[in-house]
């Protein structure tokens, strides 16, 4: 796919690459602002997967035919190109999972499995989503190790001096979400990362939502393990990755046992393949992982720069205007932001906002967003949220903000 | 008016919107607006239907050997939702709301309209109206 991109963004071009945008929802046309959920698929990926199925579809890795030739070479050529993407030394970092919190799960389990010793501490941060909650939970209860809370201001931006308070020899990992799903708080992760590893800890990144919208390099973070989903990227669904620097990724235990993963089985004795396919186990997702290339690509021949351009210019749009309805009340104002508005409005509930929007063909999210622990430090049940992507235009912010007004006046 | 009846009823109102979604939820809006006040000091975690993201308030009393329900909630469409139910099985016998048979959600494409979910929580107030019957019902036959 050629986009012609110059001193601007070529949206109708753009917006062509989504099928799914060109529709009419409850009679009016479709305005798509749920992709901090998960982004629409370009037409690219799309024809990809069905490209796969049709012309090379086989098991990989172990058959020696064309067939699986060719879909072993689609499957690692994804790898290649997120090593690149990320900028990973090498791809045998790159381990492919069924989503983010797959990954997240993955590392908790054999990064924690192998490291927690009673009284050790995980630190977390309390804008963490419940993906990057709960593994830490279970493993935490398993090893008797002990989770920590980061905590909070109330532009819901990470207090980095309670963060240093906080570390200390006992600290063994720190896993943090780099971009909040509800707040869109872009937390300072380098920085984090520096301040962990000089105690020693480990730290995982939560870049489920930062992968879409800013480039990262796990180099230069110095990051331990980065964990990401395809489908926020503008890939399919039930492909995820973990990046892993290769001495844990070979220090630490598999994750899930199966077919691919070893090397020689017996009933008294396996023994465990070579990074990366020590933690991929059982057949994989490879029409997904191949689907996955595709929207590598899209994103690179827009660039992630003109991507983060966009959204914050959608981002400053929305926020303006919304600010101007009375009784608007925003959740997360951190100086550093990402494309997501989360917000209530006095006196309106936002389940009924969501619900009155959607009869107009307007997706948002409502709710706690998989952050409860968030939702309870603000003092709130849920939020109305917003979140925006590269195909997404001024005149939809303008329409959202024009009928959001509307619903408000007629609920109050 | 039977249960049966009322439920015809709303199948009707609703069929006059020709399945349109927004007519539909303002139509749901207005019958929650007419909701009887749902008594203050029920007003409590004892008398809570957890939905997905919405709270309902539901509660029932006895009056000459009926079922009278009350109800209420925090966002104005499942109070909307909740209304219907009221309007179906408050006032009968607790035996009749027993042994009749909820049709009518399915009738006027409700999971269309409020999606899966909501669908999910309106099957958890029928489910706590029709206790309420059983629990008066089993009262009055001591």
């Amino acid at each position: 796919m050629t986009l012609t991109l110059k001193d601007q963004l070529d949206l109708t071009a753009i917006r062509k690459q989504f099928p799914v945008l060109d529709q009419s929802v409850n009679g009016n046309p479709l305005i798509y602002f749920d992709n901090a959920a998960t982004t629409q698929k370009p037409l690219a990926v799309i024809s990809e997967i069905s490209r796969y199925y049709t012309e090379d579809n086989a098991n990989i890795h172990r058959g020696i035919h064309t067939l699986a030739e060719r879909a072993t070479a689609a499957y690692e050529n994804t790898r290649k190109s997120i090593a690149q993407f990320i900028n990973a030394n090498e791809s045998e970092e790159i381990i492919f999972t069924k989503g983010c919190t797959d990954s997240i799960n993955l590392v908790a389990h054999s990064l924690g499995g192998y490291l927690l010793k009673p009284g050790d501490e995980v630190l977390i941060s309390c804008m963490e989503h419940h993906s990057n909650i709960v593994p830490w939970q279970l493993i935490c209860e398993k090893t008797k190790a002990v989770l920590k809370i980061i905590p909070i201001n109330d532009k819901g931006e990470l207090i980095f001096e309670e963060f240093l308070n906080l570390l200390s020899e006992r600290t063994k990992i720190v896993s943090m979400v780099h971009i909040s799903n509800t707040l869109g708080t872009i937390n300072p992760v380098k920085e984090v990362i520096a301040a962990a590893h000089k105690w020693g800890a480990k730290v995982l990144i939560d870049g489920a939502q930062a992968t879409p919208h800013n480039k990262i390099d796990v180099k230069s973070l110095n990051c331990d393990f980065y964990a990401f989903s395809g489908h926020k990227m503008y890939g399919p669904t039930g492909v995820g990755v973990l990046y892993g620097k290769r001495s844990l990724l070979e220090a630490i235990p598999p994750y899930q046992g199966g077919g691919e993963m070893i090397k020689e089985v017996s009933f008294t004795q396996t023994t465990y393949n070579e990074i990366p396919f020590k933690f991929e186990a059982g057949t994989p997702n490879i029409a997904g992982v191949t689907g996955l290339n595709k929207a590598i690509e899209f994103i690179q021949s827009i660039g992630l720069d003109q991507i983060s351009h966009h959204e914050n210019t959608l981002l400053l749009r929305a926020t303006t205007q919304l600010s101007e309805i009375e009784g608007f009340q925003p959740m997360g104002t951190a100086s550093e932001k990402a494309s997501v508005i989360s917000f209530n409005v006095e006196g309106v509930h936002p389940f009924d906002l969501g619900v009155l929007l959607d009869a107009k063909g307007i997706a948002i999210r409502t709710g706690h967003h998989c952050t409860q622990p968030l939702m309870d430090r603000f003092k709130v049940e849920g939020t109305a949220r917003a979140s925006f992507a590269i195909y997404n235009t001024f005149e939809e912010v303008d329409q959202f903000v024009s009928a959001l007004s509307n619903l408000i006046k007629k609920l109050r | 008016m039977n249960i049966k009846v009322r439920q015809e009823e709303i199948i009707e109102e609703f069929g006059l919107l020709d399945g349109d979604l927004e007519m539909s939820i303002n139509y749901l809006i207005e019958l929650g607006d007419q909701l009887a006040p749902f008594p203050k000091n029920n007003k409590n975690d004892d008398f809570i239907v957890k939905g997905c993201q919405s709270k309902v308030w539901l509660f029932a009393q006895e009056e000459d050997q009926r079922v009278i329900f009350h109800a209420d909630s925090n966002t104005v469409v499942t109070k909307g939702l909740v209304s219907l139910l009221v309007r179906v099985l408050s006032g009968h016998r607790a035996e009749d709301i027993l042994n009749e048979d909820i049709y009518f959600p399915d009738k006027i494409g409700m999971g269309r309209f409020i999606g899966s979910q909501r669908s999910n929580g309106f099957s958890a107030m029928i489910k706590q109206m029709k206790l309420y019957a059983l629990a008066i019902n089993i009262k009055d036959k001591k």
